[in-house]
Order: C-alpha cells, then structure tokens, then sequence
C-alpha cells in the first residue's frame, strides 16, 4: 500500500529525537513515524511505498530518519521534492528516492515503478508518470549504497561519482 | 593511499567568468574554477561530527578506514546532551568516546559546535563539513560550512574530502536601520517568512547590504544559523572589518583576502532578493513551522499563557544576547510559575556571563543556567515539555515534537522577546522593556 503525506514532512516527524538515541537499525526502525503516523509504525509493510509532497525530510542532519525507512524496507520514497541531507543520507544508505507528480495517488492504488523508462504506472488510476531517479542514485543503489561500493572498489572510486 | 585521495592544488589562473563566493571557495578547495551546477570533489578543512551523529559515523568509517586522515582536523563535540541524561545517550558516547581514544582526538565538551567552530576554528574561504543541519552557522564568519549525515562525516573522516555539486546562490539584500528592540533574529524571521522552509534548498544564502555589514559576528550568526531552516546548503556573509575583528577578539588573527572572499560584480546569482527592514516589528515564529510568522505586537494580544522560556541554543545564546536579557530583566522580577532556562551556547559565554555577575543576576531571579550545550532545543534533556504546555525559545526549530511532547507548542523569537515574555507570563513585545 502507499502512505500518504504532505509537504515539508520532517526529521523530527519520521524519528523523533527523544527515541533515536541508538545505533541499531531494527529499534530505529521501530521509531518511524512512532508519534505522527501511528497506523504506519504498526502496519507498514515490505515494499510499501511513502507518498509526499514537498520537501520532505527536512530538518535535522540526522541518518536515522533514512536509517529507520530503510530498515522498514520501504520500496522507494515518492515526492516532488526532498530535503537536501535527507537525500545525501538516502543516497548513501540505498534507500530509493523517486522525484514524482504525487498528486492524485491514493493509498490503495497499486503503483508499478518502472525504473528503466522511468515512469510511475498507477494500475489503479491507469495512468502514467514521467519520474526522475538520479543516475548517481541509481548507481548506488545496486550496491547498496555508498559504503558497500566504496568497499568493493575501493576509497579512490569516491571520483568516479561525477560520472554516474 | 590515504595521501592519494587529497586533491592537489595547483595554481589555477584567474577564472574566466565573474563568481560567488561559494564558487570561489568550492574553486579553491577543489583545484579548479567552477560555478553553480559543477559537480567537484573538494578537500576538507575540518570536519565535525557530535555525541548524536559521530555515533552513527563509527560503523561506516571502520568499513573502509582504519584511521583518520588528519587527526587535529576532526573536531568531536558533545553538546546535544551532555553530561548524559540516560543510559541510551552514555552508551552513545562510550562508543565515541572509545573511537576518539583510538584515533588520539579530543572530545570537547564546553558548548555547541557551531558556537565553538565560530571561537575557535572558523576561518573565512575555509571549507567545512559538519554533522549537523545548523551547520551553515559558520559561514558568518565568512566560510562555507555544509551540513551532512554521518555516513557523509565517515567518508570525509577517512580522507579528508567530499563531492560537491557546486550550489546557486541567492543573493539576499539587507538594508535599513534597525529600529528598536528589531534584531537579528527577527530581521532573519523574516527572510524566512519569504522564502519558506525549502526556499533555500540546495542553494547557498548569501547575505549582504548594509545592514548586514553592520552586524557583528555574533548578529550575523544568527541569520547563517536560521539559513538551516530554509533548506539552504550553506549560507554566507562576505568577511570583512567586522571578520577581522571577531578573529583578533577570538585569539586568531587570521588574514584573508578580502577579494578572494566577496562575490565579483558580474557573478551569476540564481535570485536577488530585497528586503528593508526599518519599519520591521519584533516578530516570532508560530508553531510548527519557520515561516508561520507573525508580529509578536499581534500575537501579544492572544495573551497567550507561557510555562517554559528557553534562552540558549547555537542561534541566540551568546554573550551579546545575555547582555540584551540582562538590560531586559533589570529591575524587575519574572514571572512566578514560568520556567525560565538559560544555556549559554558555550563556556567562553558562560565565563563571560559570569565574570559580568549574570549568572547570578538569572539565579536569583528564579531562572536556571545550565552548562553549556544545546540544552533542551532538542527536546533530549534540561527542560522537556509536556502535553499542551507553551514554550519560547530563542532557538532555530518550531516543529512538533522538538522540544519533548508532540503535543507542546514551541514559539521562536529573539532574545529580548523571549526576556519580555518571562516577566509577563504571555508572548510579549519587548519594545516596552528596553530602556
């Protein structure tokens, strides 16, 4: 299903900071949303998608808004726009972020992300939309994110980012 | 292979078009002349992560360092909550702890970063990764002061540098004499009721004209500070006497060309907005957000009922804002039943506060100083609030939740503001307190 939000949908909102006093990705995951969407931290599910407006993420530097989402195994993040550090910290973490035309999904429609056109297929709606995922992103992403490929390709590949 | 990774800086040449002076930094510390829209890697000057986003860093960096790349270019505050409030924040800090002992970097523990970074480390053209969203605070000094997660702060921990795409800046003019009891607070209240919470987005704030020039250090900290709040990537001030001034004062006397760090005449600026502020009233941000701003005469009239009164934070708890409070309270007695909390932004504050006989002047009035830190602007310790309870906070951040419960209502506002308002008990307009 798809969680639907609003603009300007911020770090204090999706971990709050009294609860993100720890490292570990399962009891960070276990915050999200805790106080601002209660139905989401119960029964949010693999592969669901959070819907957004504008800006969203911002607010604090802190990782474990990305962290928690991630460890939800949320499929990808949809909004018109994303906080800058929110989407440095996804980016780094391998948590998909999809800039979309949100409006007009609604919680029950079924979405298909077709990556490689790029477009968004609202089944339900039976319409399509043009999306933009960065190739940096999607890069990153197939390794998991950017400790996992600078593991595997070692801490000179850092450079190679400008050409993704 | 550490040695490798440090981008070599070459003499560039003159660049051929006219820049910011974001471009003329990243250009710098980059190797080669770029402009808004370039993608750069860049070397570092300094990189700070705290007690809550050093933690987070630990396990990335281990993942690809065994140790840093210039231990005395690492700065480790702990100020988001120190001493720790919990047993969840002192395993935080054991672990940072043990990692700073194994790398032979001192933690510090007497302030906010951003207010230690701007006493003791800042330079104007520096280039600065910070963990933390308030980050851009040091570009009052004249330097470009980013703000990361800590996966960024881990990468940059182990080799001293990080990728950039060079930002646009918006050129944001200032001018007209303060009128009183008008601040920098509210002056930078209200950009953002302009610009908005995403107005700054990815965009560097470049603030000038003559009311800015005017401003000390210190005043122009907070415009950078509250840039946060508006999304912005780093904002800026131009250095200048002001600069120089601030760095004597502060044991640095740093020389900077003053070229190399003001934007040319032709530099391509994505907007240019004007703002005069002579007529400008107090104002304060309402619940819960930045651009939620009103005019404190008007909101004054609600008589809305206060229970906690923040002073501190690393946007306005510096000496020259206890000296604002102090004029305030002179002479009078604050309100019986308000919590009134003072967290100077840093031990230097702190001392000074002391050596000018406020902390006892605040004591016996009622209010608590605490040590220096963050306080309870992150709702983590010192001062959270509960259900329904009313807060004003001369702080950065108004969202639901910051402060402790989501059901508490945090108003921002200027020092002198938030001092009127802890005599009468309900949001109130300075104007009528300062002598």
């Amino acid at each position: 299903m798809n969680w639907i939000f609003g603009d300007n949908i911020n770090t204090d909102l999706i971990t709050p900071g009294r609860f993100n006093i720890t490292t570990d990705p399962l009891k960070l995951a276990s915050i999200a949303f805790i106080e601002y969407r209660p139905e989401f931290h119960k029964n949010v599910k693999k592969g669901d998608f959070i819907v957004a407006g504008e800006n969203f993420g911002c607010g604090s530097s802190r990782e474990t808004a990305a962290i928690a989402l991630k460890h939800r195994h949320i499929k990808a993040i949809l909004a018109k726009s994303f906080a800058r550090i929110f989407f440095r910290n996804s980016l780094n973490l391998g948590l998909l972020l999809v800039n979309a035309d949100t409006d007009g999904i609604d919680k029950d429609d079924v979405l298909i992300l077709d990556i490689k056109n790029q477009v968004l297929i609202n089944k339900t709606k039976k319409n399509k939309k043009k999306i933009s995922i960065p190739s940096m992103m999607l890069r990153l992403n197939k390794d998991g994110g950017i400790i996992p490929y600078l593991q595997k390709h070692g801490l000179n590949h850092l450079s190679d980012l400008e050409r993704f | 292979m550490k040695k490798l990774l440090r981008i070599f800086i070459k003499n560039m040449g003159k660049a051929d078009r006219d820049q910011t002076i974001a471009e003329k930094i990243f250009s710098s510390h980059s190797g080669k002349n770029v402009y808004a829209g370039d993608f750069v890697l860049a070397n570092l000057d300094l990189v700070m992560a705290h007690d809550t986003t050093c933690a987070w860093a630990l396990e990335p960096f281990y993942k690809i360092a065994k140790k840093v790349w210039d231990k005395k270019k690492i700065f480790i505050p702990f100020d988001h909550a120190y001493p720790a409030p919990n047993t969840e924040m002192a395993s935080l800090q054991s672990a940072i702890r043990k990692f700073a002992d194994e790398q032979g970097i001192p933690v510090t523990t007497d302030g906010v970063c951003h207010q230690i970074m701007s006493e003791r480390f800042i330079n104007p053209g520096n280039l600065i990764l910070g963990a933390d969203s308030h980050s851009p605070t040091g570009g009052g000094l004249g330097a470009l002061t980013i703000g990361v997660g800590s996966t960024d702060a881990a990468i940059a921990m182990a080799t001293g540098i990080c990728w950039f795409k060079v930002p646009p800046t918006v050129r944001i003019e200032i001018n007209g004499k303060l009128p009183k009891g008008v601040f920098s607070k509210d002056v930078v209240l209200n950009v953002a009721k302009s610009i908005g919470p995403d107005g700054g987005n990815y965009k560097v704030l470049e603030y000038g004209g003559e009311t800015v020039c005017s401003f000390n250090v210190p005043e122009r900290l907070t415009l950078t500070n509250m840039s946060a709040e508006m999304g912005a990537k780093a904002a800026i001030v131009e250095p200048d006497e002001n600069t120089s001034e601030y760095l004597v004062k502060n044991n640095r006397a740093y020389k900077f060309n003053k070229s190399d760090l003001a934007s040319d005449k032709k530099a391509n600026y994505e907007k240019i907005m004007r703002f005069d502020i002579s007529s400008l009233e107090p104002l304060i941000a309402k619940p819960p957000d930045i651009d939620n701003v009103a005019k404190v005469s008007e909101v004054e009239k609600e008589k809305i009922k206060l229970d906690q009164i923040f002073i501190g934070s690393c946007t306005n708890c510096r000496i020259e804002d206890l000296d604002i409070v102090a004029s305030i309270w002179k002479n009078r007695k604050l309100h019986p039943g308000l919590r009134v909390i003072v967290t100077p932004a840093s031990k230097l504050v702190y001392l000074q506060a002391l050596q000018k006989g406020y902390v006892k002047f605040f004591m016996e009035l009622g209010a608590v100083v605490t040590n220096p830190g963050c306080g309870p602007c992150l709702g983590r310790h010192q001062g959270v609030l509960a259900d329904n309870e009313v807060c004003v906070s001369t702080s950065n951040r108004n969202f639901t939740g910051r402060m402790g419960s989501p059901k508490a209502l945090i108003y921002l506002a200027s020092p002198a503001t938030a001092a009127a308002s802890a005599i009468t008990g309900f949001i109130t307009d300075p104007r009528n307190y300062l002598s």
